[in-house]
């Protein structure tokens, strides 16, 4: 494998020691809020950021927002330190942590922001980080489509979310989710359907639900750390965080019930039986994440206090466990050289350590007690059991959660005591910066399982009052909740489970041929993404054929049209033509320019078209000074000669007109200038024809010399009264100017490669 | 151009033609001027010149190629923008700063932002033209 270091290249680097470091220290910040969330009192932090469009950088830290904190920090520092040691000695090792690093800071904010603005921006955030971290391997090219796929189909599930934000923050009066959680629940109001459909699509392609999901397990090509950190315990669960986020204001409904229901469990029990079947270590991991995925999201379709205190129980274990699982998986790889279940096996003695936390997570991932995945198990059946849809809840949650268990033998019971296989390299232990994650994880799985109340209190409880929206009774989450029906099925899933993992090997048989005649949605998108390309190229050579012609022609069609339809819609009447008060002057001018046009028209020269043109534009000038515009005629002079110039040096270089191609297409060039020229001389007099608001020009008179100090008011808009607009447009020459000069450069270029 | 008369004259008509594009640039704030015509002004300069002389020899004299002229032109023009925000004021603010008084009345003269800001205006039409025109002359 390419992702793999030298063992003996330094791995205390600056960017990976530093990273590890700074995320370290963020969790011990969080870490000290602890208490006065658990006291019920939110932290709110304010920089006003555009205060005219009610945008600004605000953040919320309350129980939900805190758990998550917590475990991005938590588990980011061990997995940058972890990765610093995986990747040590990787030429762009450096490149990695920055964007781990990034992603970190971006998850934060995802789970910080309070405004739903800043939400969208760092949820958008965590897509491209979490691009660049697929897509690592660049040189491979199935990592460099995994990784569009997962953008693609992320980023367009964020658009769907800003449209359904931009809906809710409008509808609302405010974007600050706070405030819309703390209005009350938005069911039954205006948009609430249309919300809902959006925000989902959001979440759902995040949190990769069914038939969103194909794109994480294919996120897979990430280096081990990443797939430990964005798709399994952080990124992916964004789209939970904001169902959990959202619960207060958009759940309740039938929709969000039957929704969240049937796609949360489809997908669990889906990704359940996927990982039963794979072979790859690394995608049965990714298979159970999709698993817990699922199951969050069924539980967020309840709202009764055990579904909610089952979800958030559940996210944190899985968090542990699972992070644990991944990094595991790397320490496997890393010492033997492979991730095949059928080969892995009897590592126990060579890897003691690392069996042991493999161990501890296995327990916790299948459900054992005293660990805290066990009270998850038993608060899940609880709140299933509530749960409006239970009589399909329940079945569903069985067969994941027996599934899950004999998945939890597989992965972490299987490689260690089973039978030993034919390993490519002698295992050997893992070093200690990548040992201590998975060992810190199991530990805290463990301990919080053995001190349930304390867990509850300081950190369950509240995230759970936060997406309920209202403070909760609590006291749900016990080791031993006494003899009743969810430790029954705890002990079904167990025996379930147990015959599962003793015929696994039959199973994966049959669900392989299952899976074999299915359709296969990953290759569909690749069929869907080249239909797509086809469809914009065919599309792009019809509109754009390089003829300069036929650009100018569609753009001058386009504009008389509009004009001519916004003037008859909106009633333009006729002009009148007053000729009488034209002087000698006037007549003069306007005869020199029709004269220019004229000589455009006949000659077959560019140059003496060229200066047929500057004529116009000279008799344009004259107009302006005989009406006592300077500074507007000085710059049409200036232009006119620039142009004239700029056009004769251009022209040295291009052929003689062609009479006969110029005359095929003169009679529709004729009628639409005709046209455009009728059209804009209309528009004009029905301009003059109008009283001349004078408002702004006696404003700008006053104003140019006492608050300007200027006595050219054109010169004083310019540059002091409008200086944003002349900013733009001097950027805009700049481009223009860049914009050509490449393109001239990159002509020559090309002509000097074909000599 | 190979006309002898031509380039003897044109290297009298360039300065010329530069220093007003530079007097333009300055009165412009009271009278017809300012930093879009003085750059037009100034490209015609270097314009004949190349003419005259080549564009090689011009990039010789403008000693600094002129799309760097036309992007430090834009930074200059931000500078000044940026000059307000840090004395408190909402972008682009005009500044004003008297010398030898305490008003536009009384003062000898005066340094402001807004006259930075139209020396980028005219820096980056210079450039901005300039790099155009040698695009156009030099590709053969």
């Amino acid at each position: 494998m390419a992702e793999h270091s030298d063992p003996n290249a330094p791995w205390k680097t600056l960017s990976g020691i530093g990273t590890s470091a700074i995320t370290a220290a963020l969790f011990l910040f969080f870490l000290q809020y602890i208490p006065t969330i658990a006291a019920g009192e939110p932290v709110r932090w304010v920089i006003p950021w555009i205060p005219s469009l009610d945008v600004s950088l605000s953040f919320w830290l309350d129980g939900l927002s805190l758990m998550f904190a917590l475990l991005i920090t938590g588990i980011g520092a061990m997995v940058m330190l972890y990765a610093a040691k995986y990747l040590a000695g990787h030429p762009q090792y450096d490149r990695f942590a920055l964007y781990l690093f990034a992603f970190m800071l971006s998850m934060l904010g995802v789970v910080l922001a309070d405004n739903l603005i800043a939400l969208f921006v760092f949820w958008e955030l965590t897509t491209f980080t979490s691009y660049l971290l697929i897509g690592f391997s660049h040189a491979d090219p199935k990592s460099r489509r995994n990784a569009l796929q997962a953008l693609l189909l992320t980023a367009t599930g964020g658009l769907a979310l800003l449209a359904g934000f931009i809906l809710m923050g409008v509808s609302q009066g405010t974007f600050e989710m706070s405030q819309i959680n703390a209005a009350g629940s938005l069911v039954g109001k205006e948009f609430y359907t249309l919300i809902l459909f959006l925000v989902l699509a959001g979440a759902f392609t995040k949190s990769a639900q069914v038939p969103f999901h194909f794109w994480l397990p294919n996120a897979m090509a990430a280096p081990t750390p990443v797939s430990a950190y964005l798709h399994s315990a952080t990124m992916v669960k964004a789209g939970v965080y904001l169902l959990a986020r959202t619960h207060p204001a958009l759940s309740g409904s039938d929709l969000w019930i039957w929704i969240l229901s049937i796609f949360g469990a489809v997908t669990a029990v889906f990704a359940s039986f996927m990982a039963l079947r794979q072979t790859d270590l690394k995608q049965t991991l990714a298979y159970t994440t999709l698993m817990a995925l699922g199951t969050l999201v069924m539980f967020l379709a309840g709202s009764s206090g055990y579904a909610i205190t089952a979800a958030m129980t559940f996210l944190l274990v899985h968090s542990l466990y699972k992070a644990g699982l991944f990094l595991i998986i790397g320490i496997i790889d890393h010492a033997t050289g492979t991730r095949d279940a059928n080969v892995l096996g009897g590592l126990k003695k060579a890897m003691p350590i690392t069996a042991m936390a493999a161990a501890v997570a296995g327990l916790a991932m299948a459900g054992i007690p005293p660990f805290l995945g066990f009270i998850a198990k038993e608060v899940a059946y609880a709140g299933a059991l509530e749960m409006h849809l239970w009589l399909f809840v329940v079945p569903m949650a069985l067969i994941a959660f027996a599934l899950m268990f004999a998945v939890a033998g597989i992965v972490a019971y299987k490689p260690f005591y089973g039978p030993q296989g034919d390993l490519p390299h002698e295992p050997h232990e893992g070093p200690w910066p990548m040992l201590l994650g998975p060992v810190v994880l199991g530990t805290c799985g463990l301990l919080f399982g053995l001190m349930p109340g304390l867990t509850a209190f300081y950190l369950i409880e509240p995230a759970v009052n936060a997406v309920m929206g209202a403070p909760d009774t609590g006291g749900r989450v016990k080791l031993w909740a006494g003899f009743n029906l969810p430790l029954l099925l705890s002990l079904i899933t167990f025996a379930l489970g147990f015959l599962i993992y003793q015929k696994h090997l039959a199973l994966r048989e049959r669900l392989a041929q299952i899976e074999a005649k299915s359709p296969d949605l990953d290759a569909s998108w690749d069929v869907f993404l080249d239909w797509f390309v086809r469809f914009s190229k065919g599309q792009t050579g019809l509109i754009q054929t390089g003829v300069l012609r036929q650009y100018m022609f569609a753009t001058f069609a386009v504009f008389a049209v509009t004009v001519l339809i916004t003037l008859i819609a909106r009633g333009a009447g006729g002009v009148q033509f007053n000729l009488a008060g034209l002087g000698l002057m006037e007549w003069g001018i306007s005869l020199l320019i029709a004269a220019g046009t004229v000589l455009v028209l006949l000659t077959s020269s560019r140059i003496t078209a060229l200066v047929g043109l500057g004529t116009v534009g000279i008799g344009v000038a004259l107009i302006f000074i005989a009406y006592s515009a300077p500074d507007v005629a000085i710059t049409q002079l200036l232009v006119e000669l620039l142009v004239v110039v700029l056009l004769a040096l251009a022209l040295l270089k291009m052929p003689y007109l062609d009479k006969d191609n110029r005359q095929k297409h003169s009679f529709p060039n004729a009628v639409l200038a005709i046209a455009v020229g009728a059209l804009t001389t209309w528009v004009l007099l029905l301009v003059v024809d109008q009283p001349f608001d004078r408002r702004l020009t006696e404003f700008f008179e006053a104003a140019s010399w006492t608050q300007a100090f200027g006595r050219n008011i054109v010169n004083v808009i310019l540059v002091d009264f409008r200086t944003l607009d002349t900013f733009g447009e001097i950027a805009v020459v700049l481009i223009a100017a860049l914009g050509a000069f490449v393109l001239l450069k990159g002509f020559r270029a090309s002509k000097e490669e074909e000599k | 151009m190979n006309s002898i008369i031509f380039t003897a004259g044109a290297r009298l008509l360039v300065a010329l033609v530069f220093v007003f594009s530079l007097f333009m640039l300055l009165r412009g704030h009271h009278l017809p001027g300012g930093g879009f015509i003085g750059g037009l002004l100034g490209a015609v300069a270097f314009i004949i010149y190349s003419l005259a002389c080549g564009p090689e020899e011009t990039r010789r004299a403008l000693r600094v190629s002129p799309e760097g002229i036309a992007v430090i032109g834009l930074g200059i023009a931000l500078l000044a923008g940026l000059v307000s925000f840090f004395m408190g004021d909402p972008f682009f603010t005009g500044q004003w700063y008297w010398v030898g008084g305490d008003s536009y009345e009384t003062a000898a003269f005066s340094i402001n932002s807004v006259l930075v800001f139209d020396i980028g205006v005219y820096l980056v039409v210079l450039g901005g033209i300039l790099s155009l025109t040698f695009a156009f002359e030099e590709e053969t």
